[in-house]
């Protein structure tokens, strides 16, 4: 024995890295349920899409339909709201990308991206929850016509993008389709 | 304890059995019956057993009321009325429970300004003070969750708005805030995991005091004077004169609470939160509990980018950096002298900062619009100052007053040609040399 011990790393050496890291990983394995049992269940996850039928809006009315625990803003607007953002600047917004789960996520914020597109801009389908702490901003309000979130002053336009105030974002367009021209399936 | 050894002999002989083999009540009687205090403590010492005092009612009434509360979306809103009408003597645990809470951070606040005021932060009692803002923001993680339970409108868009700070945070943010809420909106898992939460974080706080006494018993209490106890003529035993005075003060403060709970038992509390929570609708003006309101005027006040900072990450660091501010107060304090009243600069500055905080907490309860946010971004700014330029340089250039060699000294300077107390009269101990 006397020889291993002046060799240096020695066998003991080895035995208490391989044991240290043992404990580390099985720590680290037993750590990890109780963080993931945090996570959205699989109930929660299951409610991921909706169909909502529009066919009773006309243009200036507005639903709003519940996805995820989340309120989804479904507006037909008028063809004053559609001009109204259409005539503004790109450089002029806060937010210069559409946030448009359908689109790339760089592209612009242009009226036609954040709308229902070509032949569709007269529809606007968006999470209703303002991007800064989460409230929903209350509709047709505030300096753009657009909402006005009632809990830290944020503004946003007709297009439902930011304007004012201390939210970085426009609302977030999720992932929708038309099933039909009077039934819109969200997520 | 901070005397060195123990004068405690037991008078019994299964007293003498039993402090052979676990020292308890020998512990009891150094920390409560013959610990030293300052002779010169004055009725702002007294919120530290004030605070223990709450801590236990809190925990008292908690338990008794989680007894009759349902923590579902759908029945605890309903529970909760439940108590206030059909519970035998519910209406006084939960006024008992809401409004204790609201008293709590009452003493909570003037015991961290009379730290502020008498420099009671400053070495030896670093540590004493750090574990007392951990105390303070478990409270207020505790007073929040709390907050959310009875599942009113604000109970929800509070949860909402204070779960979506976490949002602000770069890469993680979403995936942070989805593990607090259990979801992708404050819904049945979050309000299951802030009333285990809830439950489980008085007891981290007591775990907490207990170490802030250990503390404190180590390097022993501050006093007015900010000067070290010398001699033995410099203290009293803590019984009589601590827990005669502390009993006074307990008394007085739980008269006021009383006030509050028989008479006027929801005004530090708002009307929304009697309309059961609604996912869909947010109410039109939304503001946390008065505890926190100057933390929000500040996370408000960051209503623009800060180079690559956007306005909402600004803010949430501006409202966690209000909390870090005093963590290390110890260290941003340059001046040797402990206590304001020999400061004739940082007692005016104190006062300032005293007044502008009570300004941001009326700021936080106004709409964030027009002149309310210029005064709010300017309040927040003299906050952040009086911690990063005023503690720092007030110190390298104020001239302090001259201080006394000793508390004794200090008491007897003070009483000089006053009243004139009688000789061995048990009155006023604290004025006799």
């Amino acid at each position: 024995m006397s020889e291993t011990d002046t060799h240096d790393p020695n066998r003991r050496d080895f035995l208490y890295i391989a044991t240290g890291m043992a404990g580390a990983v099985g720590a680290a394995a037993v750590a990890w349920p109780f963080i993931d049992q945090m996570q959205p269940d699989a109930s929660t996850l299951a409610l991921a899409s909706i169909e909502v039928d529009v066919s009773s809006l006309t243009p200036g009315m507005s639903l709003t339909a519940k996805w995820r625990g989340k309120p989804v803003f479904i507006r037909n607007r008028t063809p004053e709201e559609i001009k109204a953002a259409q005539d503004v600047k790109l450089e002029d917004l806060k937010d210069p990308l559409a946030r448009n789960a359908n689109l790339a996520s760089d592209a612009t914020a242009t009226d036609a991206d954040r709308s229902g597109g070509e032949g569709k801009e007269n529809w606007l389908v968006m999470v209703g929850v303002c991007t800064h702490l989460g409230c929903i901003p209350l509709g047709q309000q505030g300096e753009y016509g657009g909402w006005f979130c009632p809990c830290h002053g944020s503004v946003y336009d007709t297009a439902g993008r930011i304007r004012g105030g201390p939210a970085p974002e426009n609302m977030a367009v999720p992932v929708f389709s038309f099933i039909s021209d009077t039934k819109i399936r969200v997520g | 304890m901070s005397e060195g050894h123990s004068t405690y002999t037991p008078k019994t002989g299964v007293g003498r059995w039993f402090d052979a083999r676990l020292p308890l009540p020998r512990l009891v009687y150094d920390s409560f019956i013959a610990y030293p205090v300052p002779r010169n403590l004055n009725y702002a010492w007294t919120f530290g057993g004030i605070l223990s005092i709450m801590l236990v009612a809190q925990i008292l009434t908690g338990i008794v009321l989680a007894m009759h509360y349902t923590s579902d979306t759908n029945l605890a809103f309903n529970s909760v009325e439940k108590i206030m009408r059909d519970v035998n003597d519910g209406w006084m645990l939960r006024y008992l429970h809401s409004n204790g809470a609201s008293f709590f951070f009452i003493a909570v606040y003037v015991h961290i300004f009379r730290g502020l005021y008498y420099g009671s932060y400053k070495a030896p009692r670093e540590l004493l003070w750090i574990l007392g803002c951990i105390i303070y923001l478990l409270m207020m993680a505790t007073g929040f969750m709390g907050y959310v339970l009875p599942w009113g409108q604000m109970s929800f868009w509070g949860a909402t708005v204070i779960t979506g700070f976490f949002t602000a945070i770069p890469l993680v943010g979403d995936w942070i805030q989805q593990l607090l809420l259990g979801g992708f909106a404050v819904d049945n898992p979050t309000l299951n995991r802030f009333f285990a939460l809830h439950y489980l974080l008085p007891f981290m706080i007591a775990g907490v005091v207990v170490l802030h006494i250990w503390a404190l018993h180590v390097v022993g209490q501050s006093n007015p004077t900010g000067i070290e106890v010398k001699s033995k003529t410099d203290t009293v035993a803590f019984t009589p004169y601590a827990t005669i005075k502390d009993a006074l003060g307990m008394i007085v403060f739980l008269l006021f609470f009383a006030y509050f709970v028989f008479y006027m038992p929801n005004y530090l509390g708002h009307p929304d939160n009697y309309t059961i929570a609604n996912p869909l609708k947010t109410p039109a003006h939304i503001v946390p509990e008065w505890y926190f309101l100057p933390f929000y005027a500040i996370l408000r006040a960051i209503t623009f980018n800060i180079g690559p900072i956007n306005s909402k990450l600004g803010g949430v660091l501006a409202m966690f950096g209000a909390i870090a501010m005093l963590f290390i107060v110890p260290w941003l304090d340059t001046s040797k002298v402990r206590s304001a009243v020999y400061r004739p600069w940082y007692k005016l500055f104190f006062w300032l900062f005293a007044a502008n905080c009570i300004m941001l907490g009326w700021l936080g309860s106004r709409p964030a619009e027009g002149s309310y946010v210029v005064m709010a971004q300017l309040c927040t700014l003299f906050y952040f100052a009086f911690f990063l330029i005023v503690l720092p340089v007030l110190g390298l250039i104020e001239t302090p007053r001259r201080l006394p060699n000793s508390i004794t000294e200090a008491v007897l300077e003070k009483n000089k040609g006053g009243s004139g107390h009688p000789a061995g009269a048990t009155a006023s101990p604290e004025t006799k040399g």
